[in-house]
């Protein structure tokens, strides 16, 4: 082969590869997207994605902790103040979680059950988790009295 | 009285540096030697009144002086000394203070190692570094003065968050600082060489070791934040992909492309404008890291809008110091480089693919962390990208960079035969196949294709590395001889490969569990059995701690006594889970407790980690390699 020749050879496979990656980026990147569904929306609406984790969030409702002495796994009841979500975990709860607390939840819906297979409640006693604190606003309105 | 001695330095601190940038910039327009000659003193005054601001915070915070609102909120009475010192840093404006005084230190040692530089070369290198301070001291000034007093003051503070009382976050910010604001000299030294009558590539012999002494700290820096969120945040990850994190990552990744592109303009004279860009780029991604983590924006969007002013303020110097230098790039050095050729197999082209490459994995991360935000203004829903994503989308510009560093690292200059090259690597890589197949299916009783390809690369990288290192070595006449680059750059590709490696063998054989336990109990990990043996509560300075003792044997033999603890800080009430770890240089063996299950029964979460310290030792090596390439002579000639 000629350099000339060789040279295009280079580009070209290289082109290629580039263009192979590229799509294979985007392809992962529209799979590991996640969406963030207002209980709202996944209770009254049906817009919980089918076969795909998303995240949720919203304020545990007190006293709606539960589980079996001695087992890793715990059930919880998340409202956003105008619905409510029944919430199944098994694992290790991160600190801050209790009660009255903001929190998300990544998982699937299950038979109008969450089954979360993370929790997170960020480090802060002051932190409401930012996606909690909108689908709570949108709800202000209706639920002052309840402050 | 300090808080207040403390404000009035800054001030000054903030109307010396504005003489210092206009003195010194005027200075080198009229080539006026007498102006020149003072932007030295004046940066030195700068620096005195930062470090004199600096001393009155931490000062007051030593003195337990909760008048002033910013100690108030961070400390606390019972809080041992060093955290009391830490917290200076621990939140916003003390943060943004330590920035500053980070960029003056910078300052100062620019106006000490740089009288071999021309005048006028010099003088615009200090007068940059002095807009910048001006522009963060009156950020801290207008939007986050730390100085500020409460009254009536309170008896006692609100406690430094508990999660940052903890040695690997007393000293990760200044380090981390350190770097990313280090990159301010590279971009002073860009803006400098762009204003000179004259261009060439002694500037990146002068710039060099600046910028490699920036990416050392930084890569401490990172290197120091994942041990900390590794044992502190209790769960055992060691790099989630978290914004905050790819803020840090993304001007390491563009200072790693630089160090790369100023090896070559300096020895070769070429990319030139490239170098410049990277420089630029460098630095801006720090300011944008900074704008992500400080103005609220990741928090959410809408707190940007509803609190818009820090933000504001960073995103328009952000605007004014990238958009000034891309101007100034645009004018002068769009062509700037001559035509110098290169052969297709040779040094200066596995440096361009190293380049690229790093550039695309910056991109990808850059994407990966602003799309949600895009998305989210333009109301398109609410997303997140998950941590598995940026794990597939690094593989794509990672996998080829890592196959090329040990054909960058032994090729020639200018021009090399693919033969050649061959040669020299084969033994290597035979080697490297070898034990990378051996190690993990021996040893862990495993193979996968990933799997493979890391420990075979990395492995290749380390044999590679240590045979550069050892040509750095020449023996004359019983007179050693060390060629400092050289052995530098062997060093920090060393630090690579074990990186790595690390990675490869934590990722595919790491195991996480989470347990219920009850008392007397006994579960087996990966071949290690833990014993519950009791659950007792023990109090600590400022906190109430609930604390397991876990006995870890090997087959029958006790290794050892692991006791993590659950501790609820008094002030704050808040809980926090402090993971025990066994750490062995080939694994850590890892405990941390969670809730009660009830009837003397625990949630508890064991992870096994192999390999894992090799992560961070590795980072060191890199950074140990940084090290020894500055100190090379050529640059204190």
């Amino acid at each position: 082969m000629k350099p000339r020749q060789q040279r295009m050879l280079a580009v070209g496979l290289s082109l290629s590869g580039l263009i192979i990656a590229a799509i294979l980026t985007f392809k992962a990147f529209e799979e590991n997207m996640m969406f963030f569904i207002t209980i709202t929306d996944v209770v009254e609406n049906n817009k919980a994605p089918i076969d795909r984790e998303f995240r949720v969030g919203g304020l545990v409702v007190n006293d709606s902790i539960t589980r079996e002495t001695g087992s890793l796994t715990m059930s919880f009841i998340l409202t956003d103040n105008r619905n409510q979500l029944t919430v199944n975990y098994t694992g290790v709860l991160p600190d801050l979680f209790r009660e009255g607390q903001g929190v998300v939840a990544i998982g699937k819906l299950n038979q109008n059950v969450f089954i979360a297979d993370t929790i997170l409640a960020k480090h802060d006693e002051n932190y409401m988790p930012p996606e909690v604190i909108d689908s709570l606003k949108d709800h202000v309105a209706e639920t002052k009295e309840g402050y | 009285m300090f808080p207040e001695i403390g404000h009035f330095a800054l001030i000054l601190a903030l109307v010396v540096s504005l003489c210092q940038g206009s003195v010194s910039f005027y200075g080198a327009a009229k080539q006026n030697k007498d102006l020149i000659t003072l932007t030295r003193p004046l940066a030195h005054t700068q620096s005195l009144f930062v470090l004199i601001a600096f001393a009155c915070l931490v000062y007051s915070f030593v003195s337990d002086d909760f008048s002033v609102l910013y100690v108030a909120n961070n400390s606390q009475l019972a809080l041992p000394l060093l955290f009391k010192v830490s917290a200076v840093w621990g939140a916003h404006e003390g943060s943004l203070l330590l920035w500053v005084l980070i960029l003056s230190t910078w300052t100062t040692l620019v106006c000490l190692f740089s009288k071999n530089l021309p005048d006028i070369f010099s003088s615009r290198v200090i007068g940059v570094l002095g807009f910048l301070n001006f522009g963060f001291i009156l950020f801290t000034l207008f939007t986050s003065n730390p100085f500020e007093r409460i009254f009536p003051s309170p008896l006692d503070g609100n406690d430094l968050n508990p999660l940052l009382q903890d040695i690997g976050l007393a000293i990760h910010p200044p380090i981390l600082y350190v770097g990313y604001v280090g990159f301010a000299v590279a971009y002073a030294f860009a803006i400098s060489a762009m204003l000179s009558e004259k261009l060439d590539k002694n500037w990146a012999k002068w710039t060099r070791p600046w910028t490699t002494a920036a990416w050392l700290f930084l890569t401490i820096g990172i290197a120091l934040g994942s041990w900390w969120a590794y044992y502190e945040l209790g769960w055992g990850g060691w790099w989630f992909w978290d914004p905050v994190e790819n803020a840090s990552f993304m001007p390491w990744l563009i200072g790693t492309a630089l160090i790369h592109s100023l090896a070559v303009t300096e020895k070769r004279g070429v990319f030139i404008s490239w170098t410049l860009l990277l420089s630029v780029s460098a630095f801006s991604l720090s300011l944008l890291g900074t704008f992500l983590v400080r103005s609220g924006i990741l928090i959410s969007v809408h707190a940007f809008a509803t609190d818009p002013e820090r933000g504001l303020f960073i995103l328009i110097f952000l605007i004014s110091v990238i958009g000034g230098a891309l101007l100034l790039y645009a004018k002068k050095a769009s062509d700037l480089d001559k035509k110098v050729g290169f052969g297709a197999v040779s040094r200066e082209t596995f440096l361009l693919l190293n380049n690229v490459l790093l550039v695309i994995a910056t991109i990808l991360i850059l994407l990966g962390t602003l799309a949600p935000l895009v998305l989210e203004v333009f109301n398109m829903g609410k997303i997140s990208i998950g941590a598995p994503w940026f794990e597939i989308a690094m593989l794509v510009p990672m996998i080829p960079l890592l196959i090329l560093v040990t054909m960058g690292m032994h090729s020639l200059w200018i021009k090399d035969s693919s033969f050649n090259l061959y040669k020299k690597l084969r033994s290597p890589l035979g080697i490297a196949t070898l034990v990378g197949i051996v190690i993990p299916t021996v040893f862990y009783g495993r193979s996968g294709l990933l799997l493979l390809i890391g420990s075979i690369i990395s492995i290749w990288i380390i044999i590679s590395s240590l045979l550069s290192l050892r040509s750095s070595w020449k023996g004359n006449q019983g007179r050693f001889h060390i060629n400092r680059s050289v052995a530098g750059m062997s060093i920090a590709h060393l630090g690579l490969g074990v990186f790595v490696f690390g990675v490869t063998i934590v990722s595919s054989f790491g195991v996480e569990t989470d347990r219920g336990f009850s008392l007397g109990d006994q579960i087996s990990v990966a071949g290690y059995e833990y014993k519950l043996n009791s659950i007792e509560s023990v109090k600590g300075p400022n906190y109430e701690a609930i604390e397991a003792d876990i006995s870890v044997f090997d087959g029958n033999e006790l290794i050892s006594h692991l006791k993590p603890q659950k501790r609820t800080y008094l002030v704050q009430k808040s809980p926090m889970t402090e993971a025990a770890i066994l750490a062995k240089w080939n694994k850590d063996l890892f405990v941390a407790l969670g809730d009660s299950l009830g009837n003397d029964s625990w949630s508890i979460r064991i992870q096994y980690k192999p390999m894992v310290r090799w992560i961070w030792l590795g980072c060191l090596i890199m950074a140990l390699g940084g090290l020894i390439a500055i100190s090379d002579k050529r640059y204190r000639r």
